[in-house]
């Protein structure tokens, strides 16, 4: 491949920015159609066009009668190569402000932004790590030198560095459930830092490692200062399924509720038993619970979904009035919504759900490899 | 399956194995068959879509120990 010197770079980051800040982007996504229809880069100002790279080979002047005159331009590629290529291209026709995006879509899906969510009672602080390429959302509590991450994603060094710059050290890492649209770092966490991992023991049936068994009653405190951590049994997505209920100010809902679906009961491939304990948390569980807690999801399924700073969050007395899936009066429309007529199913979330048992040790390439493409855990996600 | 020309790609990155295999096309006539070898897994649904694309015909794909072989028709 040529120099590249005179080609700018973007990394995730910056993209992140952008997307969250609303700016105007036009992206040219240089990847085969079926990838490109299956999960894209997204934002309220983004405008993109897909053209696969091998009909640009010869000549990009197709690409040039879609790109707007003067418009800020970011090629993208699964990887990278193509879209360096491509961009290269475009400049040598005489194009300006035009950018390659480092890493590809592979960087982009693993790219977790940390968003402050807000200070807790009992001091500390609660932040949320959104992974803007997936949907995927995690958290860490921290208070008084200690912290808990709560739904880990495989980047772990992300967490490890972000508790060092807050002083804090990693005391315990949890699952909300066994998750199958990605490889939970959780475990891999634990390890690394002499954390307790903690797991809800009914998902845990098949798991071929050792767990703290997270269970109603077992409250974990962070700090000396108390951040009180209380699990809410709440099946449905999975058997297991457990929410928490975080300084009694949040609940961290797993991926039972989101902010403009529900979740699905069928990535264990038993829809039919668990449709009733979905209905159960969602329809009584959760309504028994003070209406007044901020709802905090482990995913977001659209990008209307990230509020200021890229936040997602919302009182959970609102979703009662907004969510179409908390709004379903009658038990057997209920029950077709979850069953029936579902999105696809996450890449690879059979494999994603065996590693996350220990029975698989993939690569961290073919990790990679299982993460891509959107989650598609809620009902609504099509 | 015999072919008129091996394009080797192997260790190659995208785009380079769809750059090499589409300039050896150019030079094959029509019904000659061209066999590109590529350890890139990205290229399985590239090669797929770009013959598709381009109108020739995928005679055959097979992947052997993580070399992905490709076998493609002039038309």
């Amino acid at each position: 491949m040529e120099a590249t010197t005179n080609l700018n770079v973007m990394t995730a980051k910056e993209l992140t920015r952008i997307v969250l800040a609303k700016e105007e982007l036009f992206i040219l996504d240089v990847r085969n159609e079926s990838d490109f229809n299956d999960w894209k880069i997204e934002g309220e100002s983004i405008e993109i066009v897909n053209i696969p790279y091998f009909d640009l080979l010869d000549s990009v002047d197709e690409a040039l009668k879609q790109i707007p005159e003067g418009a800020k331009v970011l090629v993208v590629c699964a990887k990278e190569g193509s879209s360096l290529f491509v961009a290269e291209q475009l400049m040598e026709a005489g194009r300006k402000g035009v950018y390659y995006l480092k890493g590809g879509m592979k960087s982009w899906s693993e790219h977790l932004e940390p968003v402050k969510i807000g200070a807790l009672a009992g001091g500390g602080t609660l932040y949320q790590f959104v992974r803007i390429g997936k949907g995927c959302l995690s958290y860490m509590v921290i208070s008084d030198g200690e912290a808990a991450v709560i739904d880990t994603l495989r980047m772990t060094e992300v967490f490890e560095q972000f508790a060092k710059d807050k002083g804090a050290l990693i005391k315990h890492a949890l699952d909300t459930h066994l998750h199958a649209d990605h490889i939970s770092g959780g475990r891999k966490l634990a390890e690394q830092t002499g954390a307790a991992y903690w797991l809800p023991p009914k998902d845990a049936g098949e798991v071929t490692f050792d767990y703290e068994r997270l269970e109603e009653g077992r409250d974990i405190t962070v700090g000396s200062t108390t951040i009180r951590i209380q699990p809410v049994y709440s099946p449905g997505h999975t058997i297991g399924s457990t929410s928490f209920i975080v300084d009694d100010q949040y609940l961290l809902s797993g991926d039972i509720l989101f902010i403009e679906s529900i979740g699905r009961p069928d990535l264990a491939g038993k829809a039919e038993d668990w449709v009733g304990d979905l209905r159960e948390t969602l329809y009584n569980r959760y309504k028994g619970l003070p209406q007044d807690l901020i709802v905090l999801p482990a995913h977001f399924g659209k990008i209307t979904e990230l509020g200021e700073g890229g936040r997602v969050m919302t009182k959970l007395s609102e979703l009662y009035h907004k969510n179409p899936g908390l709004n379903i009066s009658e038990e057997d429309d209920f029950r077709r919504t979850v069953t029936e007529n579902l999105p696809p199913q996450p890449n690879s979330y059979q494999e994603i759900r065996e590693t996350n048992m220990g029975k698989r040790t993939p690569s961290e390439e073919e990790q990679r490899e299982m993460e891509i493409g959107p989650n598609r855990c809620a009902v609504h996600d099509k | 399956m015999k072919a008129d020309v091996m394009v080797d790609t192997k260790g190659m990155a995208c785009p380079m194995p769809i750059v090499k295999a589409k300039k050896a096309l150019d030079s094959l006539g029509s019904g000659q068959v061209m066999e590109v070898q590529s350890t890139d897994k990205g290229s399985v649904n590239d090669f797929q879509a770009w013959v598709k694309q381009t109108n020739h015909e995928l005679l055959g794909y097979e992947e052997d120990n993580g070399i992905y072989k490709f076998f493609v028709k002039k038309i």
